[in-house]
């Protein structure tokens, strides 16, 4: 703490007391005030899900312009018509190859993140530094910058149309968030227990796997948390890499549901997969939120 | 960031310190094996930033010379990528779509997600659960449902053009106006206001809470107390967030591309400067063009960053290592 003017100089002519007196009674409703503030952003905050969950269960020319959020009579055929899958493609597919995808990823990032930032947290070696500070400067290099040439890369490997360009950055340590997240972890394990280790005649791969993995385990959820959701979500990457429909992820799939004027035939069935599409994430949310949340909070303090 | 930079070099010379026995009886093979085990369990970043990161990079300066189209090979062309793009007005509606998201959408997203935490930060009941609810968006955020929700919601005779015509202004769907279809994406980064939140939320907590109350005993107002001790001692979490959302907010992509139409109409009124590489490089198979492009985007975003991280010494304050 360098700098802020502290204490303040009392303002002239304000009796210091008079806050004082005011206390409970602010309190009461100062509470309700907040409440009232946080209900009203919860409204607005929710209202697109809800909103989904809804329009789901309306027949497509009701979706847009009734202003009831739950139809009076709630049809099913949106759901059902997803069945029939869309252009020759089951929807089923989508999801399976969605499913593919993350946990792929989530297997890469578990393996690679946690190697690397066990070498960066644990291991002192020659250029350590350097190679950390080339690693954060990677979190802000926009990644469009890398797509042209991995692309054309990629091309000349003949992997166009297949999941090896979106998977293999995982299994190589690209995440450098996650790798941040893991190290952040680690370096906060206490030393003793290496050395303890060490003196017991244990190599740096028996201390990372015996020691140092099951003690990171929140970091490690958090981070497969993420990577399931963010491949889940993700659409840059399958849009640009896969071109063929039985390929497909869930993102993917959705956007057949429209032209590219944005007009969709099917309107229900759109929203109504949109729905689904949306429901593993929002599970996975509800079920995980502390280690997303503290995840998230961690990684801007002691930064 | 920047912090994490410095508090590597900080504790570096901590951890030799902590343990000189070890290298000491080790003595030289020790080190050596040491280094070698380091190399060993960072070989899949090290290929990595090789093969996915640093070859790309220069791949890319490379092809931003170049004509290239994918199949022809590369040919030299000098700046004329460069001077083609700046004569393009395409180019330069992409540059100010994007110049006005991030100008109108980062400073709103933060200020609400400044506003929320500090409601949020006086622990009451219920607190725990809005912070979850408040965060959900950033996750679901980005997805392509979320894009469909949101041109849904800003659509003529949805719920916002209804409300806007209740209030006495009339606009229609926001999504097939020209003048209104980037607010539409600003309104779905804002939504989004929770992941900075939450790391506001975790900064306020770590303020110590003798501060308040010295303040308070001098007859400091909220206004002053806020400007006085929440400020300055949440700034490296603020440098933070501006950072991470002014870079994030240059890359938009998914949402310009799902809430509008494929092609980032109406009248590229949300073509964003990612969207118009996508469509020179991909669409148009210019990659010498697109090459020049991402270039462009990461001087922008360089220049941001250097920006930034010189002016924090002005205004973010680190606590000093008292360790």
């Amino acid at each position: 703490m360098s700098s802020p003017a502290l204490p303040a100089p009392p303002e002239p002519g304000v009796p210091p007391s008079t806050t004082r007196h005011l206390a409970p009674n602010r309190g009461r409703t100062g509470s309700l005030a907040w409440h009232l503030g946080a209900l009203l952003i919860l409204a607005v905050i929710l209202y697109p899900v809800a909103w989904v969950v809804g329009a789901s269960f309306k027949p497509s020319k009701d979706i847009i312009n009734s202003l009831t959020l739950f139809p009076s009579e709630p049809i099913l055929s949106n759901f059902k018509g997803l069945a029939d899958g869309i252009a020759d493609v089951e929807i089923w597919t989508f999801f399976q190859n969605s499913l593919f995808y993350a946990l792929g990823a989530v297997a890469g990032v578990l393996i690679s993140c946690s190697l690397t930032a066990y070498a960066f947290a644990r291991i002192r070696f020659a250029g350590r530094n350097l190679l950390f500070s080339l690693m954060i400067g990677t979190l802000l290099l926009p990644y469009h910058v890398l797509l042209i040439p991995q692309y054309v890369m990629f091309q000349k490997l003949g992997w166009i149309n297949s999941y090896a360009p979106l998977l293999i950055g995982k299994y190589l340590a690209t995440e450098a968030f996650f790798v941040f997240l893991m190290v952040q972890f680690m370096r906060n394990l206490p030393r003793e227990l290496d050395e303890a280790a060490r003196l017991d005649g244990c190599g740096h791969l028996r201390i990372y796997w015996s020691i140092v993995l099951p003690l990171c385990r929140p970091a490690l959820i958090t981070s497969a948390i993420f990577t399931f959701i963010n491949a889940w979500n993700d659409f840059m990457g399958p849009l640009i890499y896969l071109n063929e429909p039985g390929k497909y992820t869930v993102s993917l799939g959705l956007m057949m549901f429209r032209d590219s004027d944005g007009v969709a035939a099917n309107y229900g069935g759109m929203i109504a997969m949109s729905l689904v599409a949306l429901l593993p994430v929002l599970l996975f949310f509800l079920a995980f939120q502390r280690y997303l949340i503290d995840g998230m909070a961690t990684s801007g303090l002691k930064g | 960031m920047g912090h994490a930079v410095t508090l590597v070099k900080d504790s570096a010379p901590a951890a030799r310190k902590a343990r000189p026995a070890a290298p000491a009886t080790a003595g030289r093979p020790g080190r050596r094996r040491e280094n070698l085990a380091g190399y060993l369990f960072m070989s899949p970043w090290i290929a990595g930033f090789l093969l996915l990161t640093a070859g790309p990079m220069v791949a890319s300066l490379y092809f931003a010379f170049t004509d290239y189209n994918l199949f022809n090979t590369p040919k030299w062309v000098g700046f004329d990528n460069f001077t083609k793009m700046f004569d393009d007005p395409r180019w330069q509606k992409s540059v100010e779509v994007t110049a006005k998201y991030v100008i109108i959408g980062t400073p709103l997203k933060l200020l609400l997600a400044l506003g929320v935490a500090l409601l949020l930060a006086q622990s009451r009941r219920g607190q725990a659960f809005y912070r979850a609810a408040f965060y959900a968006p950033s996750l679901i955020g980005a997805s392509v449902s979320v894009g469909f929700v949101w041109r849904s919601l800003f659509s003529d005779g949805a719920i916002v053009d209804r409300t806007q015509t209740f209030l006495g202004f009339h606009v229609g769907g926001w999504v097939g106006n020209a003048d209104w279809a980037l607010y539409c994406l600003v309104a779905l980064t804002v939504w989004q206001f929770g992941a900075p939140m939450v790391i506001f939320l975790a900064g306020l907590k770590q303020v110590p809470k003798e501060l308040y109350e010295a303040a308070e005993m001098d007859g400091a107002g909220p206004f002053r107390r806020f400007w006085n001790i929440t400020l300055p001692m949440i700034s490296p979490v603020l440098f933070f967030n501006v950072l991470l959302e002014t870079i994030h907010s240059f890359q938009i992509f998914g949402s310009a591309y799902v809430v509008s139409n494929t092609y980032c109409g109406p009248a590229d009124a949300t073509l964003v400067y990612t969207c118009y590489l996508y469509q020179q490089g991909f669409r148009n198979s210019q990659m010498g063009f697109a090459s020049a492009m991402a270039w462009m985007l990461l001087l922008a975003v360089a220049l941001v960053t250097a920006v930034l991280f010189w002016s924090q010494k002005k205004w973010v304050h680190y606590e000093e290592d008292t360790r």
